[in-house]
């Protein structure tokens, strides 16, 4: 897969990181970024609410650097040189997404199978109102349709409301909004899932016990996401309320509305991302116009970020310095390029500079990461959740998702790394995912379980 | 059964998967990715091969013997057809890194490549063999109840083991008989598949199907460490732990070097 890297690609990004670099010494690096990542400013972030404020966060791949495959800018690199630090970056991002993704979705695996609170039928969101306790075929899909046009249209209002926000430089409201989503996350769903935790294993807790336990957990987790912190422990977060939200989605969607609601969303994000007229896009280029990277959003990072603030002439006054930003902060700059240290506009960052200066070169040998915005891990472990939950008691399903998931996602990055532009992550993977699914509950299973009868190995 | 039954046999079926797994193949990213890339490959031709069965169930009217076998068949034929197909893609990755890379070789070699997307296939045919045996022994119940053999859980360990390791042997053998278009190991390959699938239908007597199945493995093993340029002199010299002797030029002079930065 990844051979698909052809050579006229390489070339024409060495070509723009030497050009780049050209011009990097010179405050705005609009040149470069729009050398090297012309749309691939595109780390589109959406949020979009579901239920009561809770930001499902972008759907995209912010792909960054090499848009997915961070290719070191080295002065005197050969151009081969760089193709196969390309290569071998491209390698080592698409491990660094599958690790979360698959953590991500082992807890979500590991709570439906053990803690029964999340597979038991419970009422349904607002967003999906129509019931699936019909008895006729036909009645049930029509709800199950209808609850899909229900759930689009709430994602389509609160996405074009947030691009509104951002055209007209809410910022506030924006921050408000992520800080009040989190924090629901953060505590509320925590308690929610501790206590059906602790009942399932008939552990008894005190309530203060329970107390410091949750806001220690809350605390810490508004501030390493919000603010800075260790990059482990955000990341370590950011999969959690990840999993949690999934877990939600899970236990309140009707079946069939959940598989046609992921169907829906793939195309959806397809078509918001791409499409010249679709609300990510349009976010992406209002981002890109006013220079400035894309409101804060929840997106996973898996590297530090660093930029070098060398843009401005009030930056320039104390010299380019290296700013370290909290992976959290990338929330804010998915684009890894050094104009975007003169986002210091924003308010919650707050540039640490760490490191006295250095050349381009050195800022670009650090690592750097690929980001996936935290609604694709959402979703993914939905359909994992859901193919666990469902499906009989069998893990031959679960796991067949798991591994479409994981192959839709490299052949994403592997697109990301050829097109170099933001890319929804949604769609491949839960293709796959859907007919993985479908397929192996119905033709597989029955397949494996009459030769496990027999003890019969193929 | 329970949790000791789950994990005793989750054991022995995984443990050389697992040591393998973390040993050779989890610190190296392209080895990860064409591990996924190879269960998926697996997991097609189980679809293909399950919907022939189903489709022969179907036509048939009758769930017995004869789909299964037919099924079974298939289901080896395929996966063959698979690990070719594999093989196509894995040798198209190969030039395609070669070409990238700046000395012209790729990071990764076919061989290895080979071994890896092997022993993919073996994880995830053994996987889908026996983990909904793993859950079901985790919780209560009699095995064998019903006149069954009281050892199906512990044979299933084995069987699933030696399976793993079976499908890691024959695909570094397939993909070098490919590479050298030796239609002689691809076909012993599908034939020591269809042996092997087929001794599995001997199963409550385990002499004749645990036993042949071990030494047909441990066949295919010295079979493919010959293949994969292995031989005993190898193994000797590995087992000395004899260092070789560099080649370097030693400069004795009375006259310091000046070092060089």
């Amino acid at each position: 897969m990844i051979t698909f890297m052809n050579n006229s690609d390489s070339e024409e990004e060495a070509c723009n990181e030497r050009t780049s670099l050209m011009s990097a010494e010179s405050p705005p690096v609009p040149s470069y970024q729009d050398g090297l990542q012309a749309s691939e400013a595109g780390e589109a972030q959406a949020h979009r609410k579901r239920r009561a404020g809770n930001s499902r966060g972008p759907n995209n791949i912010a792909g960054g650097e090499t848009s997915g495959s961070g290719v070191p800018v080295r002065e005197s690199a050969l151009e081969n040189e760089e193709e196969e630090l390309t290569l071998k970056y491209g390698a080592k991002h698409v491990i660094m997404l599958f690790v979360p993704v698959t953590l991500c979705m082992i807890v979500v695996v590991a709570t439906i199978k053990s803690v029964r609170f999340y597979t038991e039928k419970n009422g349904q969101l607002i967003y999906t109102p129509f019931s699936e306790d019909t008895p006729s075929v036909g009645q049930r899909l029509l709800n199950s349709v209808l609850n899909t046009i229900i759930m689009i249209s709430v994602i389509i209002v609160m996405t074009v409301f947030l691009v509104l926000l951002y055209k007209y430089r809410c910022y506030k409201f924006i921050h408000g909004w992520l800080i009040l989503s989190s924090l629901m996350l953060l505590f509320l769903f925590t308690y929610i899932y501790l206590g059906e935790v602790l009942k399932t294993y008939n552990v008894a807790m005190d309530y203060p016990t329970l107390f410091i336990v949750i806001w220690n957990f809350g605390a810490v987790g508004m501030i390493c996401i919000h603010w800075k912190g260790p990059l482990q422990l955000q990341q370590a977060y950011l999969i959690m309320i990840s999993a949690l939200m999934a877990l939600v989605f899970i236990k309140y969607l009707p079946e069939w509305s959940a598989w046609v609601i992921l169907g829906a969303i793939s195309i959806y994000d397809l078509m918001a991302v791409l499409c010249p007229k679709g609300p990510l896009r349009m976010l992406v280029e209002t981002a890109q116009e006013r220079n400035e990277p894309i409101f804060p959003a929840l997106i996973y990072s898996s590297a530090m970020m660093w930029t070098v603030g060398m843009a401005k002439p009030d930056t320039a006054a104390r010299g380019p310095s290296q700013q370290t930003w909290d992976a959290a902060e990338d929330g804010r700059e998915h684009l890894r390029s050094p104009s975007h240290a003169e986002s210091q506009m924003s308010e919650t960052r707050s540039p640490v500079p760490t490191r006295p200066v250095s050349s381009l070169e050195e800022l670009e040998e650090e690592e750097r990461g690929v980001k996936l915005g935290l609604g694709d891990f959402i979703f993914y472990s939905v359909l994992v959740g859901k193919a666990a939950a469902t499906a009989s008691g069998d893990w031959n399903t679960t796991l067949a998702c798991f591994v479409a998931i994981l192959i839709g996602l490299c052949l994403t990055l592997l697109l990301l790394a050829v097109f170099k532009k933001a890319l929804p992550a949604l769609p491949i993977s839960i293709t796959f995912g859907l007919i993985f699914y479908f397929s192996t509950d119905n033709l597989v299973r029955p397949f494996m379980d009459t030769l496990a009868s027999h003890q019969l190995y193929i | 059964m329970g949790a000791a039954v789950c994990f005793g046999c989750a054991a022995i079926a995984f443990g050389p998967a697992a040591a393998l797994v973390l040993l050779t193949v989890a610190a190296e990213p392209l080895r990860v990715i064409v591990l996924v890339a190879g269960a998926f490959f697996w997991l097609l031709s189980l679809l293909a091969a399950s919907l022939l069965w189903l489709v022969s169930v179907r036509l048939g009217g009758r769930e017995d013997a004869a789909p299964l076998l037919l099924g079974a068949a298939a289901a080896v034929l395929l996966q063959e057809l698979c690990r070719f197909a594999c093989f196509k893609l894995l040798k198209k990755a190969d030039e395609g890194l070669a070409t990238l890379s700046e000395d012209g070789r790729s990071p990764i070699s076919l061989r290895q490549m080979a071994y890896v997307s092997g022993l993919s296939f073996g994880i995830i045919s053994g996987v889908f063999s026996i983990v909904n045996i793993l859950a079901d022994s985790a919780g209560p119940g009699t095995v064998g109840i019903h006149g069954d053999s009281p050892y199906y859980f512990i044979t299933s360990a084995f069987l699933t083991m030696a399976l793993v390791l079976l499908h890691t042997f024959w695909g570094v053998i397939f993909f070098d008989a490919c590479e050298r278009r030796h239609a002689g190991g691809l076909g012993l390959v599908v034939g020591g598949h269809l042996l092997a699938s087929g001794l599995t239908f001997l199963n409550p007597r385990y002499e004749a199907s645990l036993g042949p199945i071990f030494i047909l493995t441990l066949g295919t093993g010295l079979w493919a460490f010959g293949t994969a340029g292995g031989s005993f002199r190898n193994v000797l010299k590995c087992l000395s732990c004899k260092q070789e002797p560099e080649g370097r030029a030693v400069l004795y002079s009375a006259l310091q070097v000046p070092s060089e930065e």
